[in-house]
């Protein structure tokens, strides 16, 4: 059969009714009128309500600070304003906060780059032999549930109190996600797709490549954005525990916590969630360049 | 070109299949496609239909029974498009030939072939997400095409699609079929589908499922869309639901 024939082949009504589909298609596709209406009103609820939401939150914090408790128990919820008072618009008081923000911030991010490598690299294994799986998954689970509080004689007496066990700590909290989404995802390919990839005596390494690991981009990406706001934490939890050498937002707020000075426990603790919020956002951004392109939530 | 040389594509003996569970899937079947033959399969829901196309691929074995298969090259098409979503139409058409290891540049111009066959010629660069469900379908036959396949297994493909879309895509299968004149095993759950297409319509009978009749189509090809309001092609798909029924 030669080239040219193909093309030419078509009677002239499929041509013509292919031609009505491909218009449909067509005006279907991303040049919509009402796209950027749409686009307005939805940057109109996504900035609007949280922002709603956060003068309740402020309104509630007055009410609590400034009614339910005494002059005494101030100490407990100061009123915001005392708060960014003391803690953010008094120099010194700043540059300590920025100085423990970056060291909380090293902690989470290291600790957060350890996790996805070893979680992802356990999962890849677990997704490839169904022992390794049995094998490794109950332990992951384990790992997760272990009180760290039982392991800081043991992490202090191998890595000190620093840097070191404090990472460990944070890999130990955010490392679970990234091992059960990963593996979630990478088990989430259509049997079809599977079949088609055996027609073709596609080998182990090809499949995984090919087919299983572009599969499980997308609930790696949920996976590494929970486990970002996890990793924080495990910071903060690390830094309560292993205190020596430089003082994080965590070392910070146990201090802050034992000297009564409320304006500057919530400084510290407004700081971290800042740093939260900004690594969760920074994983949703990514995952939308990542696979955004393709995948699409049901909801849409 | 109706005239089909007599070497058998596929050939199954007395093929039976129980799964694992106890259920017997087939039951002594017997099938022959030959070459340029265009076999279409109906019958009940569960009779193994799709079970015959996974044992004739080799993603099942059978458990008694042989089939031969005398093609070189197996095209398999799903129930759905199975497209990976993160390809463009162009990346998902030449995924077999990638994974066959064809060479770059013969791979670059069978794609475009294929494509322009299926008609998506201007929608290479399109995500599937971006595609009706048809067009997404002909992005799957383009796929199986670019292997230039002497055997195709077809499992129900346009069994989704609604009824215009549907015989629109039975038109220009056909229009591939006399071009390439390949082989087909080609399972539907639609009697008219399977007489419009087929040289030959095989009747199975429910679970377990074997052969009970065989019934050759007449039509020359090629066959024109409007053979579907002629009374010869009324009164044969009469006869196969008539067949059908009666199990």
């Amino acid at each position: 059969m030669s080239t040219a024939e193909t093309g030419t082949g078509a009677p002239a009504d499929s041509q013509e009714a292919l031609a009505a589909e491909r218009a449909a298609v067509t005006a279907a596709g991303p040049s919509l009128p009402s796209r950027a209406g749409r686009r307005v009103t939805s940057l109109g609820s996504r900035a609007g309500l949280p922002v709603l939401v956060a003068g309740v939150i402020i309104g509630l914090w007055y009410l609590v600070s400034e009614v339910a408790l005494n002059q005494y128990q101030r100490f407990m919820l100061p009123p915001p304003n005392q708060v960014l008072q003391v803690g953010f618009f008094t120099w010194s008081n700043f540059t300590a906060l920025v100085g423990a923000l970056r060291w909380t911030a090293q902690v989470t991010f290291i600790g957060l780059a350890i996790s996805i490598v070893l979680g992802v690299g356990a999962a890849l294994l677990m997704s490839q032999a169904k022992w390794v799986e049995n094998a490794l998954y109950p332990w992951a689970v384990v790992l997760q549930t272990v009180p760290i509080l039982a392991l800081t004689p043991m992490l202090s007496f191998f890595f000190g109190f620093a840097l070191t066990p404090r990472v460990i700590v944070a890999v130990i909290i955010a490392f679970f996600p990234i091992v059960s989404n990963t593996l979630f995802g990478l088990q989430s390919a259509d049997r079809s797709m599977h079949d088609l990839f055996t027609l073709h005596k596609t080998g182990r390494w090809t499949r995984l490549w090919k087919l299983q690991f572009p599969a499980a981009l997308p609930a790696m990406f949920a996976g590494f954005r929970v486990s970002a706001g996890l990793a924080v934490i495990g910071a903060i939890v690390g830094e309560f525990f292993f205190k020596q050498g430089q003082p994080g937002l965590g070392t910070n707020m146990s201090v802050y916590t034992s000297l009564t000075e409320g304006a500057q426990l919530w400084a510290n603790v407004l700081t971290a969630s800042l740093l939260g919020i900004t690594v969760f956002v920074l994983f949703g951004w990514l995952s939308r360049r990542v696979v955004g392109r393709w995948y699409m939530p049901s909801s849409r | 070109m109706t005239t089909a040389t007599s070497a058998p594509a596929l050939r199954f003996s007395g093929v039976t299949k129980k799964f694992s569970g106890g259920t017997t899937a087939l039951a002594d079947a017997n099938l022959e496609v030959s070459s340029g033959e265009f076999v279409a399969v109906v019958g009940p829901s569960g009779c193994g239909k799709s079970t015959l196309l996974r044992i004739a691929s080799g993603l099942d074995d059978v458990s008694a029974g042989t089939v031969d298969v005398g093609a070189k090259q197996l095209g398999y098409v799903f129930q759905d498009a199975t497209l990976l979503p993160w390809r463009s139409v162009a990346q998902n058409v030449g995924l077999l030939a990638e994974l066959e290891k064809m060479d770059k540049a013969e791979r670059g111009r069978r794609i475009t072939e294929a494509i322009d066959l299926v008609g998506l010629t201007g929608f290479e660069k399109h995500l599937p997400h971006q595609l009706s469900g048809g067009m997404r379908m002909r992005a799957s036959l383009a796929r199986s095409l670019v292997l230039d396949p002497d055997l195709f297994l077809f499992d129900e493909p346009f069994g989704a699609l609604d009824e215009i879309t549907r015989e629109r895509l039975n038109d220009e299968l056909l229009r591939m079929f006399e071009l390439r004149q390949f082989a087909a095993l080609f399972i539907t759950h639609s009697v008219a589908e399977a007489v419009f297409l087929s040289t030959r319509v095989t009747v199975m009978s429910g679970r377990p499922g074997c052969v009970i009749a065989d019934i050759p189509v007449p039509f020359d090809y090629p066959r024109v869309p409007e053979l579907r309001y002629t009374p010869e092609f009324a009164s044969l798909c009469g006869e196969v639901s008539q067949l059908l029924r009666g199990l």
